[in-house]
């Protein structure tokens, strides 16, 4: 889970990491008395889930409170385009204003867990304001790693190598070396899938802080942190992919052809978009429903489908191992009992208790399109999507 | 022969109360494999299909010799389901349950260095000895016995392979599903490495996904180690970068995680190409008649 630069720099400083002063505005008119509060030189920074705000225009100084309301003004209320974002784009609900810093350096620290060492790991780096992976291929002698041991923690000499490694000043190692210590123990209370500053400056006064800041979190550990759960922006997603987290389907995303997917298990899922596209068709969206024993996720599931305009054929492929063929056929019966769904519909079970889920089909008098195998309904579904499957 | 588990293994059930743990516990003696053993915390003394329960692994283990473990209690308590029966000496422990912490994962790494255990997942199907065993979640008529073995990252997947590989007639040594996790306990080079030394497995048939580098990792094991032929797939290749497609491993960051890079890798290490996952099954027959 994603969450704003306002909120991260919260919680780094919750964690004792200086960050620039500043406070977050939702219209123009707030930004404008932030920055005469802060007073002098302030930056205005649009919130959004999505890196390269810079080039987009997404950031602005401001020389006066007054600039400040009216660049505020330009980017709330519209839709930032970045690299990393879709065509269309990302709302842009909030600014974070703050009082601008005489940057002298610009580093790079961040901590990951490095799956194939089982362990996390610090990086740190001289190259800071870049693009870190484009850092790593060209110069990964400039990347400095400090792997951390679970039960010892992160202990302050790895901070010195650290530090020294990035060419600090003695005075620097030591406040550089606590703010390491702080981030990992953020990173590790607060279950951080990433912890990444960039860049984490150093002022023209000697002082080292975060200027900008990207917490991600591990979706699998949110049950133990409500706190950081309900920081969650929906509205930085796609509606789509809002909508079905809401109705309880966690493994949605929105893809950009027209048939309406429903799969039980990842790889699945991921094979079935392939097949799709390998039969000349393109996939609506990945979703792989999971274990599913009740029949409301699999109603949910086609609730998605009949909002999603792009949507003109339904493909369920379901090979049932934890999740029951038979249950998936009931939620199927039940979906069409519920809505008007005047899509065609493609399906193909198999594995456990699939004569059963065939059955309840055939009784439920549903009209579908019965595929025999995993190309089949890929086919099938391809044909259907054109109009042209009768 | 098989790898891993075969008609003498002596299983135990963690979690075997619950509503999957006591449906897959009958769905595994329904195939033949010796459940001596239940674990639930405050239901010791009770039974589930003829299964006695226990308080603690210790106790079950005690009594009743098991030898493998499969965990299906929720993801909150799963890495301590693991802990416990790494500390009991299981020497091989299933862990199904899906949503684990990664942060729970480095612990259970930590502890289990240097300990005889051998995991397999989490967030996996389990594994089959068709004929034998099953300890897994995996429907088990779809199998049939034979030289080929499976190893995959994905759950249904793997059964939509192996209901391919039957159609054709071409049976499994064993299948096994390392789960879909970022740090699972086993990898492909760790169940490659055991097929390689099975006598009864001729060939191996290996499903990736995109994320992470485990691919790569077993290329570079099949281009050094292995004299068998391996069919690989890899799904995901329409899957779009920086977007967690189901599982917590499949996430495209950096050009190594994405499906084309992993299948070339696989390729220029002597491992066949299946051209879709519908034809997985068909590209082994070809492998084999060649």
């Amino acid at each position: 889970m994603k969450i704003h630069e306002y909120q991260a720099k919260a919680l780094l400083s919750e964690f004792s990491i200086p960050i620039p002063t500043g406070a977050v505005a939702t219209t123009p008119a707030e930004a404008k008395n932030i920055a005469a509060e802060l007073g002098g030189k302030v930056v205005i920074k649009a919130q959004v889930y999505a890196g390269g705000r810079g080039k987009a225009g997404g950031i602005k100084v401001a020389k006066t409170p007054e600039e400040a309301e009216k660049l505020a003004g330009q980017i709330l209320g519209t839709r930032l385009i970045t690299h990393q974002t879709t065509p269309e784009g990302v709302p842009v609900g909030k600014v974070l204003v703050e009082k601008a810093v005489n940057i002298e350096r610009e580093l790079y620290l961040s901590i990951i867990v490095a799956a194939a060492n089982h362990m996390p790991v610090m990086m740190a780096s001289e190259a800071g304001g870049m693009d870190i992976e484009e850092v790593a291929r060209v110069s990964p002698e400039k990347i400095l790693l400090e792997y951390i041991d679970r039960a010892a923690g992160f202990q302050a000499f790895q901070g010195r190598k650290l530090a020294y490694g990035m060419n600090l000043n003695p005075a620097q190692v030591r406040a550089g070396t606590s703010l390491m210590t702080n981030l990992y123990r953020l990173f590790q209370v607060k279950d951080c899938s990433l912890a990444e500053i960039n860049p984490l400056v150093v002022t023209a006064d000697g002082e080292i802080m975060a200027l900008d800041a990207k917490l991600n979190f591990d979706d699998n550990a949110l049950f133990r942190h409500s706190d950081i759960e309900q920081l969650h922006d929906a509205e930085q997603e796609d509606p789509l992919e809002a909508r079905a987290n809401e109705l309880g389907i966690k493994n949605y995303v929105k893809m950009d052809g027209n048939i309406g997917c429903l799969v039980n298990g990842a790889g699945l899922a991921m094979a079935v978009m392939d097949i799709i596209t390998h039969a000349g068709g393109r996939p609506a969206n990945f979703l792989d429903i999971g274990t599913v024993n009740d029949v409301s996720r699999v109603v949910n599931a086609f609730k998605i489908f009949t909002t999603d305009p792009s949507v003109k054929a339904i493909l369920v492929n379901i090979f049932g191992g934890m999740a029951r063929v038979d249950t998936i056929a009931r939620g199927i019966a039940e979906a069409h009992k519920q809505m008007d769904i005047n899509l065609p519909l493609v399906v193909r079970l198999a594995g456990t208790n699939a004569d059963e889920g065939k059955s309840i089909l055939a009784e439920s008098g549903i009209e579908f399109i019965e595929a025999t195998d995993f190309y089949d309904a890929a086919y099938k579904a391809v044909q259907a999507a054109k109009g042209s499957y009768k | 022969m098989s790898i891993l588990i075969n008609e003498k293994t002596r299983l135990l059930v963690q979690g075997i109360t619950g509503g999957e743990g006591s449906f897959h516990t009958r769905q595994c003696i329904e195939y033949g494999t010796r459940v001596v053993a239940g674990v639930t915390p405050g239901r010791g003394g009770s039974d589930v299909s003829g299964v006695p329960v226990f308080n603690t692994i210790e106790a079950a283990t005690e009594k009743t010799g098991a030898d493998a473990s499969i965990i299906f209690v929720p993801a909150t308590f799963a890495a301590d389901a693991i802990l416990e029966a790494a500390d009991a000496g299981i020497p091989l422990v299933v862990c199904i349950t899906e949503g684990i912490p990664i942060s729970d994962m480095v612990v259970v790494h930590n502890y289990l260095k240097g300990k005889q255990t051998r995991l397999i997942g989490p967030n996996c199907p389990g594994l089959i000895s068709p004929g034998k065993c099953k300890v897994g979640i995996m429907a088990g008529e779809i199998h049939l016995p034979g030289n080929v073995g499976v190893v995959s990252r994905s759950g249904t997947l793997t059964y939509e392979t192996v209901a391919q590989l039957t159609g054709l007639g071409i049976g499994q040594s064993t299948c096994v599903g390392i789960g879909g996790d970022p740090m699972p306990g086993s990898t492909f080079v760790d169940i490659l490495e055991m097929f390689q030394e099975d006598k009864d497995t001729r060939a191996i048939v290996l499903i990736g996904e995109i994320g992470g580098t485990a691919e790569q990792e077993a290329a570079r094991f099949i281009k050094e180690k292995m004299t068998k032929p391996v069919v690989a797939f890899v799904a995901g290749a329409t899957a779009p970068p920086g977007r967690r497609m189901g599982h917590a491993g499949a996430i495209i960051s950096g050009s190594s995680g994405t499906a084309q890079d992993k299948m070339a890798a696989l390729a220029a290490a002597g491992a066949t190409i299946a051209p879709s996952p519908a034809e997985i099954g068909i590209t082994m027959k070809k492998m084999l008649e060649r």
